[in-house]
């Protein structure tokens, strides 16, 4: 317990170390002024702008904006979609895996586009090298750019002025990929590399046991999908078992700096925001809040995985530790801490099977998708969140003193309102109503692994986990069918487009308006006041949406389990 | 229709940076630099590759130490990776780890109440645990030693050279590689007793 409490220090303390830095140069980058790696950088990005005919000082309004947006998701979608279709006949394919099947295919396009990388499919099982490459770990560079872009008009637009522009997509996406995502891959990708994570061309090793038997390995070009699936809030890993696979996580080192990776890029955008808004407070007010809820949760389910399973404790078992689904080189503490950082960043890479863990520790997890991936959330699109919910707050704030809500110098009006609502209950419908749905048909639980409560939780955490566009999985429930392909798929959507989507109007109309100068009547928005408030907002519109469900899956098992009853 | 062809541009460019230049980058300098590590840390005996030092293995043989039990249909089929993904209030997994204690408790030779590790009946995530936890490996030194006609303060000594530590005291558990320490027990009965150092080498 001593040396979970020292990890948790000090990964924190590593964590401020990195993120602080990084969320000035992404400042930088964003603002478009010079940066320590400019020199080797701006050749390339102004060759590619070039190349692809945009010009980078061309303003976009927030429907052009919008529209650049669709269209890019939906070249890559196509791409990926149709590469997976015909990669039986494509080179680097050294197993000679076939076409992928149609919904499984459909599916894996809508979630890696969206940033999810739920998968559906085991990937040394099913996909080729080329599709891991080009398909796959392209998504996972340019999803995550997207993702950091469409965060960029809303913060420009508190400190623009009756401006109807909020930038240029092509430029905050590529300077995305190239000052920031690319020099950060390049650099962990080493890192794992010297840790054991294989990084090769050649096809499966076959090796002649020690009992004489043999063992076919599955190899590949890892690395470089493993370091920006973790950088990028992407998750989806080259092998099924994702990083408990020693081939993508083999040391305690190596699973560190995975982590460290997941949390680094949405742990310093609040930093960005601060910086970009000439408010750094407000930046401060709002990594406090995600601090604070990441912190509660990650206590809770410390405190729900080290009980362990009363029933095999009973059964005498030397510890009761719950090692089911975990790696001995890992533990029950890294296990659980990674399990908080890749739940509330929308990450979903996992170093052990949720859904093995405790039904509590599970809970845990499903809320922090359920509020919609806002506790540091997926790189760009948390921070979103979080500002819708700043939104809420703020307006909640306004009502209780009888005056318009302002937000950093902007009037909140009817639309920023409607906009952040949808933005935070559309996600939360779509899984809720389609959780429902799978419980009530056949189809639906013919899919799981466990019975009972559990297999409740496994259907629940499956929605949650696409509407928040997370990608991490109660893995036992068979999602390979067309009933959940098609299903996840759909939410995936509605959780990508519903959150992006309004933002960028809301970006739309508050540039548009005048700053109005603070008075001694406006809430102040950079103080812990807000920040309590805001914790509040989260929590209380998480309870009163998911409690029920929650209480009838990850609740009921533990009470029933802590009763001796089984499944 | 000018912005539906920058979109593709766009894409395209970016695939190939980010979907060719960045994994061959990454590659050829971690051959270069890390060619054990990026080929899978294999290791050879008798010039023949016997598996990887970071993947386990199934010993099934008494003279060996066992790993963890392996959810994967094939155990460690390391073509196919993944966990049991059982519930803990699973009553066909709670049965299933009791069976697997029994065996456990039945073939060293322990007492039928006797605490057995928990990394030893239950199965890890990626079916591919190379480790056990150091108990895991304790509670199998008698049964070893016998099967082999060695001294068991030999075959514990063995084990306690193989321990791998937390790294700086906190990252990771105290832990032993079953692959590495087998190997290591070959050796040693080669040897007829005299603990030498592994002549394994790696490469490949």
């Amino acid at each position: 317990m001593a040396k979970d409490i020292t990890y948790i220090l000090v990964f924190l303390g590593v964590l401020m170390l990195l993120a602080l830095p990084l969320g000035h140069y992404m400042a930088q980058v964003f603002t478009g002024r010079r940066t320590f790696m400019s020199f080797i950088i701006r050749p390339f990005e102004s060759g590619l702008y070039r190349l692809c005919r945009v010009n980078e000082n061309e303003e976009m309004s927030w429907k052009q904006y919008s529209l650049a947006f669709l269209l890019f998701n939906a070249v890559g979608f196509m791409v990926l979609f149709l590469l997976q279709i015909v990669q039986g006949r494509l080179p680097l394919n050294p197993m000679g895996f076939g076409s992928v099947r149609w919904d499984t295919a459909l599916n894996t396009a809508i979630s890696f586009v969206t940033n999810t990388n739920w998968q559906a499919y085991g990937g040394e099982t099913t996909m080729s090298y080329l599709t891991q490459m080009v398909g796959l770990t392209v998504q996972n560079f340019v999803s995550a750019a997207v993702g950091m872009a469409v965060a960029l008009p809303l913060i420009r637009a508190f400190t623009s002025k009756l401006r109807n522009t909020i930038g240029n997509f092509w430029v905050d996406m590529t300077r995305s990929v190239l000052y920031v995502l690319l020099p950060l891959s390049i650099i962990l990708a080493m890192l794992l590399v010297s840790q054991g994570v294989v990084q090769t061309f050649a096809p499966s090793v076959k090796a002649q046991t020690i009992e004489g038997t043999e063992q076919v390995i599955a190899v590949g070009p890892v690395a470089s999908q493993v370091a920006i699936k973790e950088l990028g809030s992407n998750g989806g890993g080259f092998f099924n078992a994702n990083s408990s696979h020693p081939f993508e996580n083999p040391t305690p080192f190596s699973n560190f700096l995975e982590m460290l990776a997941i949390l680094l890029i949405p742990a310093a955008l609040p930093f960005t925001f601060g910086i970009m808004v000439k408010n750094r407070r407000q930046g401060w007010a709002i990594f406090a809040a995600m601090m604070i809820l990441f912190l509660v949760g990650l206590g809770a389910a410390f405190w729900a995985e080290w009980q362990g399973n009363p029933i095999l404790a009973q059964s005498g078992l030397g510890s009761s530790t719950n090692m089911e689904g975990k790696e001995v080189r890992f533990g029950i503490g890294p296990s659980v801490l990674w399990g908080q950082v890749t739940t509330v960043t929308s990450n979903g890479s996992v170093n052990a099977m949720h859904d093995s863990m405790m039904p509590l520790t599970g809970l845990v997890f499903m809320f922090n998708m359920a509020i919609g991936e806002v506790i540091f959330g997926g790189v760009g699109v948390g921070l979103i969140g979080m500002l819708m919910y700043a939104i809420l707050a703020i307006f909640l704030a306004g009502l209780m003193i009888g005056r318009t809500p302002e937000f950093l110098g902007k009037k909140l009006e009817a639309r920023e309102m409607i906009m952040a609502v949808i933005a935070v209950i559309a996600p939360a419908m779509a899984s809720l109503i389609f959780a429902g749905i799978a419980v009530a048909i056949p189809t639906g639980l013919s899919s799981l692994n466990n019975p009972g409560p559990h297999g409740l939780s496994e259907i629940l955490y499956a929605f949650f986990s696409a509407a928040g566009n997370n990608g991490s999985a109660f893995a036992g429930l068979n999602a390979n069918t067309v009933f959940y392909n098609l299903a996840t798929g759909f939410v995936m959507l509605v959780g990508r487009s519903a959150t992006i989507l309004p933002a960028l109007a809301i970006a739309g109309s508050l540039a548009m308006k005048k700053s109005v100068p603070s008075s001694s009547a406006t809430f102040p928005t950079a103080s812990p006041l807000f920040t309590v408030l805001l914790i509040g907002v989260v929590l209380i519109v998480g309870a009163l949406t998911f409690f029920p469900a929650l209480i009838l899956g990850p609740f009921l098992e533990h009470l029933l389990i802590f009763a001796g009853r089984t499944f | 229709m000018k912005e539906f062809i920058r979109a593709l541009l766009v894409f395209v460019v970016l695939s190939i940076l980010t979907g060719l230049a960045y994994p061959f980058l990454i590659t050829r300098v971690a051959q270069l630099i890390f060619p054990r590590q990026a080929k899978g840390s294999l290791l050879t005996v008798n010039g023949k590759i016997s598996g990887s030092a970071l993947i386990g293995q199934k010993f099934t043989n008494p003279g060996y130490f066992h790993g963890r039990p392996s959810a994967l249909e094939k155990a460690y089929d390391a073509s196919n990776s993944g966990g049991s993904n059982f519930g803990p209030s699973n009553s066909k997994f709670l049965e299933e780890v009791g069976q697997r204690m029994e065996k456990v408790r039945v073939t060293n030779g322990l007492g039928v109440n006797a605490p057995v590790p928990a990394d030893l009946v239950l199965a890890s995530g990626s079916g591919l645990d190379p480790h056990i936890s150091v108990d895991a490996a304790m509670v199998q030194a008698p049964r070893v030693a016998k099967a082999r006609g060695l001294r068991e303060s030999d075959i514990r000594d063995l084990v306690q050279k193989h321990i791998e530590g937390p790294l700086f005291g906190f990252l990771g558990q105290e832990r032993v590689n079953v692959l590495r320490l087998n190997l290591a027990l070959d050796d040693l009965s080669r040897h007829g007793g005299q603990s030498g150092e592994s002549k394994q080498g790696t490469g490949g």
